[in-house]
């Protein structure tokens, strides 16, 4: 280990403690007084137990305790077995490239934006209920609750159309690690349908490998808020969305109540977790005992026909959703029981564009500058491995979770106040900040694997060729590493674009983005203008993907080698 | 002696031209953050104009921190109180009312007073008991400054419904007759609150009780009637009563969309101005209950720890520019009704307010009938976490 090396792992790790994590402490500390009755501004500062029996006493409470564990275990329960069960449908049919490709749109568009579009798609007088109306005879719309509904269910299917692509590129990229075809060959030779090999030989080698993105996505579930307030019920709201209107009550003294509800979010999340690895070492145990068994008669065939069928009826719901914003931009009029609108109109772009453009100034800027800072911070942190010839410690890897894990209602009321103590109020730099601390976890995901997989010969030859570690960064692995910095690059601008409450706590509301601009006009009356802003969300994150895919085909267009993603 | 005395006096009771002039200057080159609901385009739009309106004429930029609920930045000023920030904050102006105001009032949140200060002021009604300055009873104490009228009004679209409901009593036989097809917003917000209020103040025995801070007793009894009727009234609503929409623009989708028949507004002229906006059909057009409804000011306020105070109280008084209060009121703009007094403006500015064009759907004054006047601030808060208490399952 060099000096060199030494001084690059210091310096990142003292970023991170100090840039991401301290933050997440130092809110969740602020946020713990409050919930514990300390709170000087309004003149508290004895501890009492008082906010937690303020907080069973609030009406829904229980309800949107018992709201948030349905709907937060329900969707990714479900969207794991779906998940699974297309991949083991389709696996052979598909590679890991073309189904990243396949899945892009989904993963570009933020949360809020595919709640927007849902919510017309599934409403009583949308766009589901309008091409079923010349049929049905409907004149006037159901009075179903197919949104906002009371068991959650139209919040659940929203998390699952997120979450399923999500969760298939990261089984995906897992499997490009285990001879599948080989394991299926070699079972199917013993005896074993198909479904059977895929649950008794592959699945047990792949959740290793996704079990933490499979913690992400629960932690997120169970504590989303934009878009529970657009898809989910509202008297009461999941707790997520019962705590930020709590936070935001009239009443000043709700933000002691409101903190002890956050800290319950955080618990929530937490146990749910520990739930998760419970079960795991149950199944482990169990598992053992019925591979032993090695019984065949039992057929998994049909359960994974349906898992696909199902995969592809919510991508078709999801994409519909996509399409219904664009066409809502650029509508006049389109009422119930119209299929498409009566008048069309660019006046939704014109009228609105000082406000769009400002928004999507600062939404470029933004994404701009978190992506920067997360992929130099991550290169950084994966080159000091590198030099120290170490693979990365489990705490390294839980620093790097953490705040995908922590409910950001748990700890960003609190780092609000702290950053305010710091001078940092509420202007550009701190939101830039508070994004990257979102942004930095998926940008590392996203490049660890591929970097780690880089060919080690490659280096080696450098070096031989009397290449320091310097050069050989900037001349061997970077631009080698280029499609995946690039893939990486993209999604942490689809993060940063999607940032809600970090935008909307540290930047005191004079932050506007699209996302922030487009939840508030969700609250408004005009679909019109909302899809213009939605457009807009789902379109630059986009953008960003399809140049990650051509800007390497480009750039290494004479190098066929390193065109093809060997690396990603 | 008693010349100069008079003098001294009388430049104590009026603001001097030079006062002002000295706001004007420290004003000069601030940036606004003005905080207000984001929700309605055509309100964004005439903030907008405002700011270039300000920029010209004082070289004060006005920026609109878009709020999905005015609390967001009562709690922002608290957070900054809390972390000791008691200058340099990030909200100078805020569009405000009822509880919040009451709120920030009681915290000592507030600038002022300054409206008396501001040179449009003598255009306003100021007396004691008039609606400029009261805010839900609270005495306004020259701490925010008016700047639009609000009515409680219904909308419903008159090519399917021929006979609204005449009463807040009415509502139960017409929700009957027409199950499933009228809802109000969440009592969480400020409008779904307005329409219990409004049956408050018309099934309460005793409504003058209303105008006093709440007590446990009075409570008790003013809104027994109330639970009797909404009770009666809640299966027939929208989805059972089971879900309500988040605020009244919402619920204005709803009429959009077929979902619903009525709908609910504090302003009499959104209906006209939707319907301009191709949010409402043609057919749209508004009602009130025959006793009257409840009307208030909307006003705007400057936080204690304000970065830009004279840049926000320049805007306060371009907001009561008789020119900006015509433009307000037209429909083709935003089409709010004025808070100046008729009485008070000269000719020319009668003038331009009686050349404002009309339209089908904007009610006229007599078709809006009595004002009500808004309970006590602690009665929205009672009654809402009363409602909450009762039909949150």
């Amino acid at each position: 280990m060099t000096r060199d090396g030494r001084l690059l792992r210091a310096t990142v790790l003292g970023l991170v403690t100090f840039g991401l994590i301290a933050p997440i402490v130092l809110g969740l500390w602020q946020t713990g007084r409050a919930a514990f009755g300390i709170l000087p501004a309004l003149g508290q500062s004895v501890a009492t137990a008082q906010p937690w029996h303020d907080l069973a006493a609030l009406p829904g409470f229980a309800a949107s305790l018992r709201l948030t564990l349905v709907t937060g275990l329900g969707a990714t329960l479900l969207s794991l077995l779906l998940a699974t069960g297309f991949c083991a449908a389709v696996h052979a049919r598909m590679t890991t490239v073309a189904g990243a490709r396949l899945l892009t749109p989904f993963l570009a568009i933020p949360h809020a934006a595919m709640a927007v579009g849902l919510a017309f798609v599934l409403a009583p007088s949308g766009w589901i209920a309008r091409l079923l109306a010349p049929l049905a005879g409907w004149t006037r719309p159901p009075d179903l609750a197919t949104v906002n509904d009371s068991w959650g269910l139209a919040l659940t299917l929203g998390l699952m159309i997120k979450e399923v692509p999500f969760l298939l590129l990261v089984i995906l990229s897992a499997l490009s690690q285990i001879p599948v075809a080989r394991h299926l060959a070699a079972g199917r030779a013993l005896g074993y349908g198909r479904g059977i090999v895929w649950i008794k030989i592959i699945m047990p080698q792949v959740w290793p490998l996704i079990r933490l993105p499979v913690w992400v996505v629960l932690a997120y579930a169970l504590s989303v808020v934009d878009m529970a307030i657009i898809l989910g019920p509202s008297n009461p709201p999941t707790l997520a969305v019962a705590v930020t209107r709590w936070f935001t009550d009239p009443d000043p003294t709700m933000i002691l109540p409101a903190s002890a509800g956050a800290l319950v979010q955080a618990l929530i999340v937490g146990l749910a977790v520990a739930l998760l690895v419970a079960v795991e070492q149950a199944v482990k145990r169990l598992g053992r005992w019925w591979l032993r068994r090695g019984g065949r008669g039992v057929s998994a065939g049909p359960g994974l026909w349906a898992a696909g069928l199902a995969v592809v009826a919510l991508m078709a719901v999801g994409l519909l959703a996509m399409l219904s914003l664009a066409v809502w931009s650029v509508t006049w009029r389109w009422s119930f029981p119209q299929a498409l609108p009566e008048s069309w109109s660019l006046r939704p772009w014109s009228g609105a564009r000082d406000s769009w453009m400002r928004a999507l100034a600062n939404t470029l800027l933004l994404a701009a500058t978190t992506t920067a800072l997360s992929l130099a911070l991550a290169v950084a942190w994966l080159e000091g491995e590198d030099r120290a010839r170490r693979t990365r410690a489990p705490w390294a890897e839980a620093l790097i979770y953490l705040p995908l894990l922590i409910p950001q209602i748990g700890f960003l009321y609190g780092l609000n106040v702290g950053f305010l103590r710091l001078g940092l109020s509420g202007g550009i730099t701190a939101v830039i900040w508070a994004q990257v601390l979102f942004v930095f976890p998926y940008v590392m995901i996203a490049l660890s694997d591929p970097w780690r997989a880089l060919d080690p010969r490659l280096t080696r030859s450098a070096a031989a060729l009397g290449a320091g570690p310097g050069r050989r960064l900037w001349t061997v692995k970077l631009p080698v590493l280029l499609r995946p910095i690039l893939t990486a690059a993209a999604i942490g601008v689809a993060v940063s674009v999607a940032q809600y409450l970090p935008t909307l706590f540290m930047g005191a509301g004079r932050v506007a983005t699209l996302t922030t601009e487009a939840v508030t006009l969700s609250s408004g009356s005009d679909r019109r203008v909302t899809g213009v802003y939605a457009t807009l969300q789902a379109g630059l994150p986009f953008a960003a993907y399809l140049a990650a895919v051509l800007l390497p085909a480009i750039v290494h267009r004479n190098r066929r080698a390193l065109s093809g993603g060997t690396a990603t | 002696m008693k010349l100069s005395l008079g003098l001294v006096l009388s430049l104590l009771a009026t603001p001097t031209l030079a006062d002002w002039q000295d706001r004007l200057e420290a004003a000069q080159g601030q940036t606004v953050y003005f905080n207000a609901w984001g929700g309605d385009a055509r309100t964004n739009a005439f903030i907008a104009w405002v700011g270039e309106q300000t920029q010209d004429r004082y070289g004060v930029r006005v920026v609109q921190a878009k709020l999905s609920d005015t609390a967001e930045a009562v709690t922002r000023v608290i957070a900054e109180k809390a972390a000791g920030q008691d200058d340099g904050g990030s909200v100078d102006l805020i569009w405000i009312n009822g509880p919040n105001f009451l709120a920030m009032k009681e915290q000592g949140l507030l600038h002022g007073p300054f409206v008396a200060d501001l040179p449009n002021a003598r255009y306003l009604d100021l007396g004691p008991a008039a609606p400029a300055s009261v805010d839900f009873t609270v005495p306004v104490d020259g701490m925010e400054s008016p700047w639009r009228l609000a009515r409680f009004v219904f909308a419903y679209d008159a090519a399917r419904v021929a006979e609204p409901p005449r009463s807040m009593a009415g509502f139960v036989a017409w929700a009957a007759a027409h199950p499933g097809r009228m809802t109000h917003p969440d009592p969480s917000n400020f409008m779904g609150a307005t329409f219990l209020k409004q049956a408050l103040i018309e099934l309460a025995p005793e409504a003058a009780l209303l105008q006093q801070p709440v007590t446990e007793a009075a409570f008790d009894a003013a809104t027994a009637p109330l639970w009797t009727w909404y009770d009666a009234l809640r299966p027939n609503l929208w989805r059972g009563g089971e879900t309500y929409p988040a605020n009244e623009s919402v619920q204005q989708q709803l009429l959009n969309d077929g979902e619903v028949d009525i709908a609910m507004s504090f302003d009499p002229a959104s209906t006209a101005a939707a319907i301009a906006d191709g949010l409402l059909p043609e057919s749209a057009r508004v009602f009130v209950p025959e006793g009257g409804s409840i009307g208030n000011v909307s006003f705007v306020a400057i936080p204690y720890n304000a970065a830009n105070t004279a840049g926000a109280e320049v805007v306060a008084n371009f907001l009561l520019d008789p020119a900006t209060q015509a433009r307000m009121q037209n429909i083709e703009v935003l089409g709010s009704f004025s808070v100046l007094d008729p009485a008070r403006l000269d000719d020319a500015a009668s003038q331009a307010f009686a050349a404002l064009p009309t339209a089908p759907a904007l009610p006229t004054l007599e078709e809006l009938g009595p004002t009500l006047l808004e309970p006590h601030a602690s009665w929205m808060t009672r009654l809402t976490e009363e409602w909450a208490r009762r039909y949150t399952e």
